[in-house]
């Protein structure tokens, strides 16, 4: 059963088109990762679903209701956005910013009880940010603060998780912490997520099935393996990408190959 | 948890600490003056010994109303800025430095010069000059998100422009208008009297709006797509705002004059203090707000040997000086 219907939708900043006529499906408990070059229209896509973009055509439903007859309340419910940063230039605590996932369940003045607590404890120690509880939002690396976001999110209690690269200017070490925790949160609290990256061997290792946009386009949906597949990707990149097996997992694995490399490799067997 | 003190206990400590203050600054200002001693007045206050009818006069007829001004005006001042400062995700806004004062004022003067009076004909016709620059300012701040320096150039501009047509309306209104004008240009509370009522019934609701939607200015302040994803209605939830900030500034501005940086000086030192929880600080905003505007028009009574200084002076003395060390500090 899909929970998340995409259907001949089409978005416009202005008069330009971002996103044209693309349909998709995603189905409970799935990770799904949205990739394609700059400006392919992967984060506008990500703000259309999180309602934050308005459609020009199509329709797009959240559990067989379509989001616009959600309220903003309700749809914060059912889809918790991870956006790339959040503003920092006020002095807000961890613990302050964790508890803010809780507006969408507060009635007036939204002052948190025992469980909103509890359950921003539990969001915390989930994302291991606990010990930095008291610490402010600008003093913590971008890291930690990603993290910070991210149960934030969890504190929403949404099951529909939708994040915008949550991995860039991470370190490998860090990159891979915050990709298992998505591989944790789908496990153990049965949640969707729906994510926008660039790491093409991230994508690879963690989702099930990928959309690969150009120019706002659908250019492929699939497994990994059917989606990241050398001639599809250099064709889409508009780059020269070697693909072949990950040894260990049996994944697809991408390497860049420089233009230079490339056309000597050409020159003497014709093909990569 | 650590680092998480109940919202309601932090509220109720810091509502009763600030209301001391406050309610401390005002016996001061009931008490101590250019006339009249104040061990006499604290008498007075205090019931004991013969009343002199003349200090009963001075301190009931003229320091009350006075006092119950400055609080009124201070509170909404810094509420005011505390607001816009949320608004436009920019700790250096408030109303005097973004020419939102300085439109309200543009506004109550072209309503001094049709002879309206002050409720409703003034307080309108300056609510809807402040609200025309505010568009105008978060115009500006649409166009180039994030940018601290061309908001606050703006509103340099914004005041500079206020500033010309109030000096050109000025200058074409007749010797008995400008005087009225000038006085209250320089931003002062004498004006205080039986009249202030009205400003006190407009303001006070406001005050409980904005309290009522404080978790909501928190939620904007981590940005707009974050609060809207979290559930909030950003596009109402700031009319709504923007429209109760300027109904405060302009019914304070058309009582009161321009007087600056109190916006800026409160609710700085409140954040510092009490971190960025608006629940919390709203009301901290409005106590101290009153408690401070009430010292500052203590000092520019009771400082000058000949006659009075206007308020307004003394805010700026304070004020100025930090924004430029807030200015210096936000640039390295």
């Amino acid at each position: 059963m899909s929970l998340v219907e995409i259907k001949d939708v089409s978005l416009h900043y202005g008069n330009r088109p971002v996103v044209k006529n693309v349909s998709l499906s995603v189905t409970r408990g799935e990770f799904f990762v949205i990739i394609g070059p700059n400006g392919a229209g992967k984060t506008s896509l990500l703000k259309a679903l999180s309602g934050l973009h308005p459609l020009s055509e199509g329709t797009i439903h959240i559990r067989q209701t379509p989001i616009d007859s959600y309220s903003r309340k309700e749809l914060a419910r059912a889809l918790a956005l991870v956006p790339q940063q959040i503003n920092a230039d006020f002095p807000f605590t961890v613990a302050e910013t964790v508890l803010m996932g809780r507006y969408p369940h507060l009635g007036l003045l939204s002052v948190e009880g025992k469980q909103d607590l509890l359950l921003a404890e539990q969001a915390m120690e989930f994302t291991e940010v606990s010990h930095l509880a008291g610490r402010r939002l600008e003093q913590l690396s971008g890291g930690e603060r990603q993290r910070v976001i991210i149960a934030r999110a969890i504190c929403q209690q949404s099951k529909i998780l939708l994040l915008d690269e949550p991995t860039a200017s991470l370190d490998p070490a860090h990159q891979l912490r915050i990709m298992d925790l998505m591989e944790r949160l789908r496990q153990q609290e049965q949640l969707t997520i729906i994510m926008v990256s660039h790491d093409l061997n991230l994508a690879s290792t963690y989702a099930d099935r990928l959309l690969l946009l150009r120019d706002g386009a659908v250019e492929k949906i699939g497994t990994p393996r059917q989606v990241l597949t050398q001639e599809q990707l250099s064709k889409s990149y508009g780059c020269t990408l070697l693909v072949d097996e990950n040894p260990l997992l049996g994944t697809p694995r991408v390497s860049l190959v420089s233009e230079k490399v490339a056309a000597t490799i050409r020159s003497e067997k014709g093909d990569l | 948890m650590i680092g998480y003190i109940s919202v309601y206990k932090k509220l109720v400590v810091v509502t009763l600490i600030l209301g001391l203050l406050l309610a401390c600054c005002m016996l001061l200002g009931l008490t101590v003056g250019s006339s009249g001693d104040a061990a006499a007045a604290w008498k007075l206050l205090l019931g004991q010994g013969s009343a002199d009818p003349i200090l009963e006069v001075i301190v009931w007829q003229l320091r009350w109303p006075r006092v119950i001004l400055a609080a009124t005006v201070g509170a909404s001042l810094s509420l005011g800025g505390l607001v816009f400062q949320a608004l436009l995700r920019n700790p250096l806004a408030e109303p005097y430095i973004l020419g939102v004062s300085g439109g309200s004022a543009v506004g109550a003067i072209l309503g001094i010069l049709a002879g309206f009076s002050l409720f409703p004909g003034l307080a309108l016709s300056s609510f809807i000059g402040s609200l025309s620059v505010l568009m105008l300012v978060l115009l500006l701040s649409n166009r180039r998100e994030g940018s601290s320096d061309s908001l606050l150039l703006g509103g340099v501009m914004v005041n500079a422009f206020c500033g010309a047509i109030i000096m050109f309306l000025i200058s074409v209104s007749k010797t008995s208008q400008m005087q009225k004008i000038i006085f209250w240009l320089m931003g002062d509370l004498s004006s205080a009297g039986t009249d202030t009522l009205p400003l006190l019934l407009g303001v006070l609701p406001c005050f409980l709006l904005v309290f009522l939607l404080a978790q909501p200015l928190n939620l904007l302040l981590t940005g707009r797509e974050s609060a809207s994803s979290m559930g909030l209605n950003v596009a109402a939830m700031m009319l709504v705002l923007l429209l109760t900030a300027s109904l405060m500034v302009s019914l304070t501005v058309c009582q009161s004059g321009l007087i600056g940086f109190v916006g800026l000086t409160v609710p700085h030192i409140l954040r510092l203090i009490l971190g960025s929880d608006h629940r919390i600080l709203i009301p901290a905003c409005i106590l101290s707000g009153a408690a401070y505007l009430v010292l500052c028009d203590l000092l520019a009574r009771s400082l000058s040997s000949q006659g009075e200084m206007s308020v307004g002076i003394v805010t700026a003395l304070v004020g100025a000086p930090l924004f430029i060390g807030l200015l210096w500090r936000g640039r390295r």
